[in-house]
């Protein structure tokens, strides 16, 4: 009897969180689905008419499309290249005992904190800018032309601001998995007389490898639908050089009001996320049976 | 020997260390030296890094000419609000997924997940909508709901991982003692329960304080948070650097300190107890 009640008890407290989020992602996903399907632009009179798949033909043929999607999955690789490797190195040094490890590791996280918003503008104007920013007057220094980043490399420019802010996030996860490595098992290995790389090989990267798919997937939700710091810095320009599908969706709603089209890219968006949180999950899913 | 070879290793470590930290750190504290500057020193070829007159004249004029001080109470509401909603509503859910599991548990847990990766993006054009014919648009209450509902599967999963750690045994001890359920979640839960609460609470406000994808196209600059604030630098203003800077270090301040205060339950977070 007791159990019965209990039982009860429990459903109701979870139900309203279940209730919020099926809300949340229910309504708002069929109705993406339904503009998709229809014109509907937000400056015309409302005719809305049934179109099948034509925003989808429309947003898919759109040569943006292409561009963007690349720009999507470029922005995506750098970040996650130089995060991983970078923070595999940083949390290899850092676990490493030195004089005021806790301060450096104030300094190292503090990247995460900083708003896009700020991140941006800072690298925008003070570091990339062609003629007051840092990296043109070192340009200067080593009497090389100085590049305007933003112009000339809008990807890269981008990829290296974005990965500057995820940097200290790998590098915590990775270190907080290093410092669950069995001290035992590394100096057993030592004993046998296996060199810093074999270690570093056999055991640390083994070891390392859930902590690096979570990080790889987790910015990878992330990274997908990086926008703040394209509207702040670029506008997904030159042209649409640096336009992700993100701010492609966003260009198509807040600027053109074709909400037809827009809801087509919306959708896409969420097709490729999905498949991309299959991997994710399964991971996660494993270490709640554990 | 042998000591005197560690303590040059430790003291070589040490130095690479705080070499590559500072490196890392130093666009944020070149933007708050450069928010001690005058404009023209600001922009100075060869950059002044510690010589120059030193002015707190950038943070009284960003403080008189535009609204800082609204702009912050907006982003102190929405973040501190959107976070305490969430956990009225995680709280008994984790709670009942933690301590009263069946079959379906995983299964809810694994859903509630999912939500999370579903992109903005592909619900920007309804919810945009929905907000402009309810009035929501350019308003804090339209942010806070927003924000609370994507940040919940965080707060469920976090509280969620922080309760399991509660033993059962306790519990029922408890009960065998005839605790009421008032009782025994008062006297014995609450105080178990507490440090994984503020844990996930931190956390919650640090993402939403720095949260840039709803708030800026919810809202319109003067409204905004913080966040939208200093993208209203992106237009020519941006060009004064100091001002820029000073704007930008008081933006980031407080959440850079509280983000410091909560490394750990950042990874366990952020990862859904994956890494702990």
């Amino acid at each position: 009897m007791a159990s019965t009640h209990t039982g009860a008890t429990a459903r109701l407290m979870l139900s309203p969180a279940v209730a919020l989020l099926l809300l949340w992602m229910a309504v708002p996903l069929a109705m993406t689905l339904w503009y998709s399907l229809h014109d509907y632009q937000l400056l015309m009179p409302r005719g809305n008419d049934f179109v099948g798949l034509e925003n989808y033909v429309y947003f898919l043929t759109d040569p943006a499309f292409f561009q963007s999607l690349a720009n999507t999955f470029a922005l995506l690789a750098g970040v996650l290249a130089i995060t991983v490797i970078g923070g595999v190195g940083l949390a290899l040094l850092l676990d490493r005992p030195m004089h005021g490890q806790g301060i450096v590791r104030l300094l190292v996280v503090s990247p995460f904190f900083v708003m896009p918003t700020v991140s941006a503008l800072v690298w925008k104007n003070m570091f990339m800018n062609p003629v007051n920013g840092l990296f043109a007057w070192i340009a200067q220094v080593f009497g090389m032309r100085a590049i305007d980043w933003l112009a000339e490399a809008p990807l890269l420019s981008l990829t290296l601001m974005v990965a500057w802010g995820w940097l200290p996030f790998a590098t915590l996860i990775l270190l907080t998995a290093l410092q669950s490595l069995d001290a035992e098992q590394k100096e057993a290995a030592e004993m046998d007389g296996a060199n810093a790389f074999a270690r570093f090989i056999h055991i640390t990267l083994p070891h390392l490898a859930r902590a690096i798919a979570v990080v790889i997937l987790i910015q990878t939700i992330f990274l997908l639908s990086l926008f703040a710091e394209i509207l702040v810095t670029t506008n997904g320009g030159p042209g649409t050089q640096s336009t992700n599908l993100a701010y492609l969706v966003y260009s198509q709603t807040l600027l053109r009001f074709d909400v037809g089209s827009a809801s087509a890219g919306g959708m896409v968006a969420v097709v490729l996320a999905n498949i991309l949180a299959i991997f994710l999950m399964r991971l996660v899913g494993k270490n709640l049976e554990r | 020997m042998a000591r005197a070879s560690d303590n040059r290793h430790k003291l070589l470590v040490t130095s690479v260390a705080w070499v590559v930290a500072l490196a890392i750190f130093f666009p944020i504290l070149w933007t708050v030296l450069t928010s001690f500057k005058t404009e023209g020193a600001a922009v100075a070829i060869p950059p002044q890094f510690l010589f120059f007159d030193w002015t707190t004249q950038n943070y009284a004029e960003v403080w008189a000419r535009t609204d800082y001080l609204r702009h912050f109470t907006n982003s102190v509401v929405i973040s501190v609000g959107s976070s305490l909603l969430g956990l009225f509503i995680a709280i008994p859910a984790a709670w009942s997924l933690a301590f009263s599991p069946t079959r379906r548990t995983r299964g809810v847990l694994m859903w509630m997940l999912s939500t999370k990766m579903l992109p903005a993006v592909g619900v920007l054009v309804p919810i945009y909508l929905l907000f402009k014919s309810a009035g929501l648009l350019d308003t804090r209450t339209g942010l806070v709901i927003v924000l609370m509902l994507s940040n919940l599967p965080i707060m469920v999963w976090m509280l969620f991982t922080y309760f399991k750690e509660i033993p059962r045994d306790i519990l029922e001890a408890a009960r065998m003692d005839g605790a009421t359920p008032g009782r025994e979640l008062l006297y014995i839960l609450a105080p178990m329960a507490l440090p994984g609460i503020a844990s996930t609470l931190l956390l919650n406000v640090i993402l939403a304080w720095n949260e840039s994808f709803w708030t800026l196209n919810l809202t319109a600059a003067s409204t905004g948070s913080l966040t939208a604030f200093i993208a209203s630098f992106s237009a020519p203003e941006g060009l004064f650097y100091a001002k820029l800077s000073a704007a930008s270090t008081l933006a980031i301040a407080p959440i850079v300190v509280l983000g410091w205060l909560s490394q750990k339950q950042l990874v366990r977070g952020l990862t859904f107890g994956a890494v702990k």
